[in-house]
């Protein structure tokens, strides 16, 4: 029998939970230097990205490479609203800025809201065709539809700066628009995931066919998958612009690189799983913060060696390789980190001790 | 062609019309032509390869026709995709088990509920409680996410889901995963899966693979009572020949690709092509 | 007609070049349903290769070049079992996956290795003046660097339709790809002959790179992400899985992205794009690819 806590503690333990996470961010908003604080508040941006690529890969199973895509539209769109008119006009150097864009000005939460519709209207289009091919078809589709829209905002002079960027964003992500959209992320894609919809999008995941025959409009429902993650994706985006305060359309920064960091989060911390995506989201950040030390110069047996050049990265890519081929089910394979899982495992634990 | 059993009073439910199947060079289904009537439990056997799960592939939209015409329930379905297929109202299992293997039990059969509510004939298909299906299925991506007027719903899904389960004796794995079950109870769960999507015409493509004799037995009283219980025409592909000789009205006969004979259970058996072919190749499990 | 004739010289070389690299794709397609991300960043290395022992070790050009090829294959040969062999049986997702991790391995050992800053390859020829010859072709001034990668791609593609149409294990590459476990039950070692296939497509990618920065000298450790990608879709377009197809992909993905550019140039911003077009179109189209089979999933 599946053994369950009743859901009224169940309720309670989460609401106790969030309170205490809540209590927690209070504390290192208050206390912790600027330095640390801005790696916690990556953190929830990197959670964002991965829990939502986590709803496209990981739990409907459409191997989508294009995250960086709609993070970028959504860093852009964001940035070009918050950014002051007199700001833009300064900047765009090359060409100025179009005017339907010179005078507009936002606040942060319409920005953000912003850049996630317009990087879900993306993904709405760019999906009709790429959601039609099959598996790894798709995966070079879709990194090559975010490419496009990366050499779009390296031309496009007059909409995005070009290759200058865009600089001065205002610093808006702290640590409460951070973690709060991480909140709404995780609820809106958990509670998804836990419903008939859900259930239909793992089916597809387990077998695209057998979905079909169930009566399952398969490109429909990979199609509202793909929407809600890039929306996500597009508000990731945005947090992140607000965070970095310089975007260009690098290939490093909001390019292919930049998917890849997002799928090392949630292979680590297991395909299909929300909970694992948020602690290799977490793993990420910090591994990749401490790991800047190989590329300061450092003191090795007495002797001064030179700090080197994408060491970080380097040792980043290896335990990425590891993962895939010693433990694929990376931290949390497909299992939540739930009250009714913690239970089910202390019992175990307690029956066989 | 007309048997005699053909009962002409019960209207047709499936008609193959002339139908052809290719692969490059492979003519898989041959001009193939034949009806199953309402309430009828038919078999279709042949040799291996003779192209008899591509005929379910045809009828359930997998594939699509080179040639021919396929109608049910008075509607063109040649051109319609499985889902479409499945939403008016036919569910099939397959021959090489396909259940969501890292999913329970349970969820495999919820699954097989959720197209009710996303299905835009909805109306035509279902009343869920007394209300209107339409009005639920308006919005059912929103109700479901954020959890208004759904989860009563989500309720009755489960406890059809269950109750399907426990008829079918898979209470005991009701949270395993379908890849845990043995190998006869993961067919069981297939056609659990099929009945939940509320079929009229259920098609097994060998539902008794892989049983044993017990198993089998018991799997042909099973198919007769869900075809009393759940008022559903069955078109059924099986090689054990017991159970096919044993519980079907009226069996097709295919031999590469073309329908050879169709009849009785005794004519079948008496008939000269169909011996023909028995000693003439291997057929399977015989 | 002096126009044309310059961009169709052109066209010819850039989709020899893409279709050098495609190869690789392809063959490892047809035999493992893999796409090696990592193909386009085994040229990069090639290239870097060929840098080094020419200007560190100062090997003459040629000697450099044949350095690298070789080294390239062996790279090739070694990611496969490193990486790959040890995922044959895993969910094909998990091996494209680890593709995708060799490929950013593989760049941030050359950010390590070689820098972040690029390179010129031109200072590997110490007489510049070969880069710079031209041949007159009706009134055409062609660079003779064209000419000499038309040829030497010529030449490699003859090669390999060689070893794979005529020699014992071009044959079992062929077998592998049409049904690997009949292949392995005659006696035929499968996993030596997917790694042999790893290093000729490696070693085709590597000369493909050299003479790609011949024409573009700048080599940096992401050089290799937009060739790679651009000769996946000629492989794609000329029908994954088939040697002459991904040649014909090659060279047609060539004489549009050229011809495009010389007579739309408003748009050359965007020629990286028009790739990508390329490739959305004919999947939905004809996912099969101009010379691919068609078939039809299984059930
Ligand atoms: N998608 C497909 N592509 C190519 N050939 C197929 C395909 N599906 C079935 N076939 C071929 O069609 C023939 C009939 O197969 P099938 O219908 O599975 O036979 P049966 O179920 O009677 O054993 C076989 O020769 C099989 O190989
Ligand atoms: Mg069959």
């Amino acid at each position: 029998m599946e053994r369950k806590l009743p859901k009224k503690l169940n309720f309670v333990l989460t609401l106790l939970f969030i309170l205490f996470v809540a209590f927690l961010l209070y504390l290192a908003n208050e206390k912790l230097d600027e330095y640390v604080l801005r790696v916690v508040r990556l953190i929830a941006i990197y959670g964002v990205m991965a829990v939502s690529l986590n709803l496209i890969n990981g739990i409907t199973g459409i191997f989508s490479l294009g995250h960086a895509g709609f993070i970028l539209v959504g860093a852009y769109t964001s940035a070009l609203l918050t950014l002051s008119p007199e700001q833009k006009m300064m900047s765009f150097i090359i060409e100025p800025i179009v005017p339907w864009l010179a005078n507009v000005h936002t606040d942060f939460l319409t920005a953000t809201l912003a850049g996630g519709a317009l990087s879900a209207l993306f993904a709405f289009l760019i999906g009709w065709p790429i959601l039609r091919l099959s598996g790894d078809y798709l995966a070079i589709a879709s990194l090559g539809f975010a490419e496009v829209i990366r050499i779009f905002a390296l031309n496009a002079i007059s909409i995005t700066n070009g290759p200058l960027g865009l600089k001065g964003i205002p610093e808006y992500s702290n640590i409460w628009w951070c973690y709060g959209w991480l909140f709404v992320t995780v609820i809106f894609v958990a509670s998804l995931v836990n419903s008939s919809y859900g259930r239909a999008l793992k089916a597809i995941r387990e077998d695209r066919v057998a979905a079909e025959v169930m009566g399952i409009n398969v490109f429909k429902h990979q199609l509202i998958s793909f929407v809600v993650g890039a929306f996500f994706a597009g508000v990731s985006g945005a947090l992140y612009a607000h965070w970095l305060t310089t975007i260009d359309p690098r290939v490093t920064t909001l390019g292919p690189m930049l998917t890849f960091y997002v799928l090392i989060m949630i292979v680590l911390g297991g395909l299909g799983s929300i909970s694992g995506s948020l602690i290799g989201a977490a793993l990420f950040a910090i591994l990749f913060e401490w790991l800047r030390d190989l590329e300061e110069p450092f003191v090795l047996f007495g002797m001064r060696v030179p700090g080197i050049k994408g060491m970080r990265t380097l040792v980043i890519s290896v335990i990425f390789i590891l993962v895939m081929i010693f433990w694929q089910r990376g931290i949390m394979g497909r299992e939540e980190l739930t009250w009714n899982n913690i239970y089910r495992w202390l019992k175990r634990r307690g029956e066989s001790g | 062609m007309t048997s005699p059993t053909l009962d002409l009073s019960r209207k047709p439910i499936l008609i193959l019309d002339q139908v052809t199947m290719q692969f490059g060079g492979l003519v898989a289904v041959d001009d193939f032509t034949a009806e199953i009537r309402q309430g009828e439990l038919v078999g279709l056997i042949g040799p291996n390869g003779a192209g008899k799960t591509t005929v379910f592939n045809l009828i359930t939209g997998i594939y699509h026709p080179t040639k021919g015409k396929i109608v049910f329930d008075g509607i063109d379905i040649t051109p319609l995709k499985p889902h479409q297929i499945t939403h008016l109202g036919i569910a099939r299992t397959f021959q090489n088990i396909r259940l969501f293997s890292d999913m329970t039990v349970l969820e495999n059969v919820l699954v097989a509920q959720h197209h009710k509510f996303t299905n835009p004939d909805a109306d035509r298909i279902l009343k869920i409680n007394g209300k209107s299906a339409k009005r639920v299925a308006n919005f059912w991506f929103w109700r479901s996410v954020l959890k208004v007027g759904y989860l009563k719903f989500e309720k009755e899904m489960v406890s059809k889901a269950k109750e399907l389960i426990e008829k079918l004796g898979l209470s005991k794995f009701m949270h395993e995963k379908a890849s845990a079950l043995p190998y006869g109870d993961q067919r069981k769960l297939e056609i659990a899966r099929a009945l939940a999507t509320d079929p009229k015409l259920l098609l097994l493509d060998e539902p008794a693979a892989g049983m044993n004799p017990k198993e089998t037995e018991d799997l042909m009283r099973f198919v007769e009572r869900i075809r009393e219980e759940f008022d559903l025409t069955i078109f059924l592909i099986e090689h054990d020949m017991k159970v096919v000789m044993g519980i079907c009205e009226r069996i097709i006969v295919m031999d590469y690709g073309r329908i050879i004979a169709e009849g009785t259970p005794k004519e079948i058996q008496n008939n000269p092509k169909v011996i023909e072919a028995y000693l003439g190749r291997e057929w399977e499990g015989v | 007609m002096t126009f044309f004739l310059q961009n169709f010289f052109n066209g010819i070389m850039l989709g020899g070049l893409y279709a050098l690299i495609a190869v690789g794709y392809s063959m490892v397609y047809g035999i493992l349903r893999l796409i090696n991300f990592a193909h386009g960043d085994v040229m990069m290395m090639g290239v870097y290769f060929a840098y080094y022992s020419a200007v560190v070790f100062s090997l003459n050009p040629i000697l450099s070049f044949t350095v690298a090829v070789l080294g390239a294959a062996a790279l090739g040969f070694l990611i496969d079992r490193v990486a790959y062999k040890p995922l044959r049986k895993a969910p094909r997702i998990s091996a494209l996956i680890t593709a995708i991790g060799v490929s950013f391995f593989l760049e941030n050992l050359a950010v390590v290795i070689f820098g972040a800053i690029p390179k010129s390859f031109l200072d590997v020829f110490k007489d510049k003046s070969i880069l710079e010859k031209t041949i007159t072709v009706a009134d055409a001034r062609i660079p003779l660097l064209t000419f000499l990668v038309i040829i030497v791609t010529f030449a490699m593609f003859s090669v390999l339709f060689f070893v794979v149409y005529k020699t014992k294990i071009g044959m079992a590459m062929r077998a592998i790809a049409a049904d690997i476990p009949t292949t392995s039950l005659m006696g035929v070692n499968v996993d030596n002959v997917i790694g042999f296939t790893f290093a000729l497509g490696s070693a085709l990618a590597a000369a493909g790179g050299i003479m790609w920065a011949m024409r573009f000298p700048n080599v940096h450790p992401y050089m290799g992400f937009v060739p790679g990608l651009k000769a996946f879709i000629a492989a794609v377009f000329g029908g994954i899985g088939s040697i002459s197809g991904a040649v014909l992909g090659g060279i047609l993905l060539g004489m549009i992205e050229i011809f495009l550019a010389a007579y739309f140039p408003s748009v050359m911003g965007y020629r990286d794009a028009f790739a990508f077009i390329i490739l959305i179109t004919v999947l939905l189209v004809k996912p099969s690819g101009l010379l691919g089979k068609k078939a039809i999933e299984k059930v």
